[in-house]
């Protein structure tokens, strides 16, 4: 996330503008690029973690999804009322199947 | 007519003196209504999603997740569509300059990208196909057609969009802000990918 | 009509009838010429003005409340005696089917789409919704989903699984005909028409208030409208799931729902439910604002508690997403579900308690005037509390067990919707139909409507709390005599008064439309500005009010802005001493000598209905022929670029005589 965080704070000088460079964006594709690497090569040495896998996995998905989102999409940027808008939906969405999920004993089994 | 049409986001202080309203927020109307609808889609998607978990264990014997994934070849079509993300948000930056030519190029590039993962796509679904996983061979196998037959469906209809959109600002016919109708476009582009890196990670690099 | 001009060297008294002078547009613009017509057929077909499309979502909604309501009937026949021969049991199951489906979908909902579009904007001083072709698009979507759902009747038979449709009764062995295909794919339409509107009033909401109206001076109505569409946006996409995954089972044989198949029956129960629960407080809410907007108007006190029951509409919404499962404590769930969803259904009667504590301390110590809508308004908290607390009793798992399909379930949610959400909206219908129509309808027939209603709402629905505790179940399509019981309890006794009921009930709807015959005559009189004395925002402008709503856009400083432009507080500190000042009829003359001299509104268009069209035809094609399929996705695609490049209001130098002078638009695209 070092390469995102260096960005950010490039474009508060820049002031009111739209987002980051295209340079910072093209690293951030190259970090997204990495990850998805990462998580790959992950999924072929789940023996080897065991437990460990599946968060390692799931937070390499957050972290792509994030940065999507907060970056590409401008939500960082942005008013906070566009991310409002998507979070209840986001959210509504992660508990309301989640529940559904657990009641099915989708977690236990 | 870009002119005659006032978006509501600019129009806060020039005609204040005529007592007409505009966006109480200051935000743009058409924004506002695609990150709705965006997080409306939140709830779609999650719900195919779950699904294919639920069902994703329910197959027979040897046509299992576990059976027909070509991790190498799905994680090259995933880099396709993420790549697809950074042209398309090259075109909504180069859109903001006023750039018309490279807007034009970078969202053709999206759309050529686009094509490619639907490509890709329609080749992964005939393999299984052929290995005898069909739409209604098992459960897995129906939620998983579905769920990414609609993800597949999404990026088709931005394909189509895209491709209108290069068309409409060639022969300069973009009503509105056109700058904002790219940004908009690049949000529902990058919010289908946002939802395949979900699938990617869920569906394929999980086992079941 | 999209540009009003206006002498502005003359801002002298502007009579009523004398029309601002309007531009047309002289010039095409995008395929076709863009249409202009203001009266006759074509100002309605393509018209985007959301006072037309909202007077139009209420007509087709009272034409299906009519047909929901004959289906009600026939089923009251067959169970009025033993032995009932009316409905074959085939019919039944469809009768009762499409009644709820047609009541829930395309009526209370519609309905209240009627008052959201015609009221939001002009309580929020808007000269039209944001996105008025989407607006127009949602209408013409519903009206069209609503008629492809009923033309299953003539085509092979009407869904027949219950409204619920569950899994298995909704799979083709045990539903043959098209029915269920119908009934998904009409619901798929109408969710459709929902999902658009929602985005669109929220948006309006949001970001079209007038200058000053700040959230927390939004009139009440508007913000449960407000409520309602955020549940809409967030619990169509499941519902939209759940139908998808239903037709991919029955149209192209996908086992999702097949337990000998290995499938989940259950998957089915939560879709439905994490979608039917918010879909309760989409059917209740609406009713729940109009009668906030009534009850201080007729008790002439403002709203007892204005932000709490605003926080507790919207803590209903909220917390109405984290009980669905109580409508299944009696599949299996498992003790802990049960257990937190039982006390999750429990905390809902909180915020809705809160609510009818505000409206009895809104009339609390008020000059109360029962008028007609009044009289609803009363209505509604008496026979909603009784409701409320039958579902009290539902929320503890056990007693939910034995009631579960029985009829004491259909005696508390017919107390609920009718009860609560119809009875709301009649509430509305009485006291905004001079402001939408400018006639006053009947107040001495109004009564005889209520009355007739309540009589006849509490003679069918509370006879079947008993039933159900004797245990009748729910959807049974024929009683025999000799296992109806005895004395009070005698089945054969309360299904008789409950099909009486039935009866009185139709002839109270009925008058209401007698009394629309009655009040429109000719010669009646026309409506005063302010009958009512009003409070709200939408009443600063003349009855019906004009195209573009308000000759100057308002300018807000109170929540009840007309009360305070009408009174001054001559009162010191704590105590409030109100005079009037202005009469309505100086304060909408004011209004009208000051107004903007440049108006432009949003013009019609053509491809709004067009795109509705081409749902139906591809719904039609799933079920019999691909290639109809086609042609709707053609149809849908062309008139997606029709809409796409043609702008949201036909440019200045179209119009003849080109506008001159400044811009003033309103926000509105689409």
């Amino acid at each position: 996330m070092t390469v995102t965080d260096t960005d950010q704070h490039h474009n508060t000088h820049e002031g009111e503008s739209h987002g980051l460079s295209d340079m910072g964006y093209v690293k951030i594709a190259v970090f997204l690029a990495a990850v998805t690497a990462i998580e790959v090569a992950l999924s072929y040495t789940q023996d080897q973690l065991g437990a460990a896998f599946l968060p390692l996995l799931l937070i390499l998905m957050g972290v792509k999804f994030f940065c999507v989102i907060l970056y590409f999409m401008h939500l960082k940027f942005d008013s906070k009322l566009f991310g409002l808008m998507f979070y209840i939906g986001m959210f509504l969405a992660i508990g309301c199947y989640g529940v559904f999920l657990l009641s099915m004993h989708f977690f236990s089994s | 007519m870009a002119d005659t049409a006032v978006a509501p986001a600019t129009g806060h202080d020039a005609h204040d003196d005529h007592g007409a309203h505009h966006s109480s927020t200051g935000l743009s109307n058409n924004k506002l209504a695609m990150w709705m609808f965006l997080g409306s889609e939140c709830l779609l998607f999650g719900g195919l999603i779950s699904t294919y978990m639920l069902y994703r264990g329910r197959h027979s014997e040897n046509l299992g997740p576990d059976q027909v994934w070509d991790i190498p070849f799905t994680s090259a079509s995933s880099f396709v569509l993420l790549m697809s993300s950074l042209t398309m948000v090259l075109a909504v930056s180069s859109a903001h300059r006023k750039d018309d030519r490279n807007t034009k190029v970078w969202l053709m590039v999206t759309a050529l990208l686009g094509a490619l993962f639907v490509a890709g796509q329609v080749y992964e679904f005939t393999t299984f196909y052929r290995e005898g996983l069909g739409f209604t061979t098992s459960l897995f196998s129906s939620s998983f057609y579905t769920l990414t037959g609609f993800h597949g469906v999404h990026v088709t209809v931005g394909i189509i969009m895209l491709t209108s959109l290069v068309g409409m600002i060639g022969k300069n016919r973009v009503p509105g802000d056109k700058a904002e109708t790219v940004e908009l476009f690049g949000l529902y582009w990058h919010f289908v990918d946002v939802v395949w890196i979900l699938i990617f990670t869920l569906v394929y690099l999980i086992p079941a | 009509m999209a540009i009003i001009e206006r002498p502005t060297d003359t801002p002298a008294v502007v009579s009523p009838d004398a029309a601002p002078a309007v531009a047309t547009p002289a010039t095409s613009y995008g395929v076709f010429r863009r249409p202009v017509e203001t009266t006759g057929w074509k100002s309605w077909l393509f018209t985007i003005d959301h006072k037309k499309l909202g007077i139009m979502y209420g007509v087709v909604a009272m034409a299906f409340f009519v047909i929901g309501g004959i289906e009600a009937l026939l089923i009251r026949l067959q169970l009025a005696g033993p032995d009932g021969t009316v409905l074959s049991a085939d019919a039944y199951n469809q009768m009762f089917t499409m009644h709820a489906t047609t009541m829930v979908f395309l009526f209370v909902m519609p309905m209240a789409a009627a008052f959201a579009n015609y009221m939001v904007p002009l309580q929020i001083g808007a000269r039209d919704v944001a996105f008025p072709r989407i607006n127009a698009f949602g209408f013409w979507t519903f009206l069209f989903g609503g008629l492809f759902l009923n033309t299953s009747w003539i085509l092979g038979g009407a869904a027949d699984g219950g409204w619920f449709m569950y899994a298995p009764n909704s799979s083709v062995a045990f539903s043959p005909t098209n029915g269920v295909d119908f009934w998904a794919l009409g619901l798929q339409i109408t969710g459709i028409a929902s999902l658009t509107g929602a985005i669109n009033l929220i948006v309006t909401v949001i970001n079209m208030r007038a200058p000053g109206m700040s959230l927390m001076k939004v009139p009440i109505f508007t913000w449960m409208i407000m409520v309602v569409q955020f549940l809409l946006l967030f619990a169509i996409p499941v519902i939209t799931v759940a139908l998808f995954l239903l037709m991919f089972q029955r149209s192209f044989d996908a086992t999702f729902f097949s337990v000998e198949a290995g499938a989940d029956p259950l998957l089915w129960q939560h879709l439905f439910w994490i979608f039917g629960h918010p879909e309760v407080y989409i059917i209740v809410l609406p009713a729940f604002g109009i009668v906030s907007e009534v009850l201080p108007v007729f008790s002439k006190k403002p709203l007892f508690g204005y932000p709490l029951v605003v926080f507790s509409g919207a803590a209903i919404g909220f917390v109405g997403w984290g009980v669905w499962a109580h409508h299944m404590f009696a599949s299996g769930l498992g003790p802990i579900s049960v257990a937190v969803f039982s006390v999750a259904t429990m905390a809902i009667a909180i915020p809705t308690g809160v609510k009818i504590i505000n409206w009895v301390m809104t009339m609390w110590g008020g000059k109360l005037k029962f008028t007609v809508p009044m009289l609803y308004a009363v209505g509604v908290i008496v026979q909603f509390t009784i409701g409320g607390l039958s579902g009290v009793t539902h929320s503890v798992a056990p007693s939910d067990t034995q009631q579960t399909d029985t009829y004491y379930i259909v005696a508390h949610f017919h107390y609920v919707i009718f009860g609560g959400a119809v009875l709301g909206l009649f509430s509305g219908l009485y006291y905004w139909w001079p402001k939408m129509f400018g006639k006053m309808l009947n107040e001495r027939m109004g009564r005889w409507n209520f009355w007739l209603t309540i009589i006849g709402m509490n003679l069918t629905f509370g006879p079947m709390h008993v039933l159900g505790l004797q245990g009748q179940p729910r959807r049974m399509y024929v009683w025999t005599e000799n296992r109806a019981g005895d004395g009070f309890f005698n089945i054969g006794f309360w299904n008789l008064i409950a099909s009486i009921g039935a009866f009185v009930l139709a002839l109270g709807v009925l008058l209401f439309f007698v009394n629309i015959y009655v009040s429109h005559r000719k010669g009646t009189q026309k409506a005063p500005l302010d009958p009512w004395d009003a409070r709200s925002l939408e009443w600063i402008t003349t009855s019906p009010p004009k195209e573009h709503n308000f000759d100057r856009t308002p300018t807000v400083g109170h929540l009840d802005e007309f009360f305070h432009r009408k009174y001054e507080d001559r009162g010191e500190g704590d105590h409030h001493d109100y005079h009037q000042v202005a009469t309505a009829e100086e304060i909408i003359a004011e209004e009208e000598a000051k107004g903007d001299s440049h108006i432009h509104l949003p013009s019609p268009s053509y491809w709004p209905i067009l795109l509705s069209l081409a749902l139906p035809i591809m719904a039609y094609g799933v079920i019999y022929n691909i290639w109809l399929i086609v042609g709707g996705a053609a149809l849908a695609l062309l008139s997606m670029y029709g809409w796409g490049m043609e702008p949201h209001t036909a440019p200045d130098d179209d119009y003849d005589p080109p506008a001159a002078g400044t811009e003033l638009e309103v926000a509105a695209h689409g």
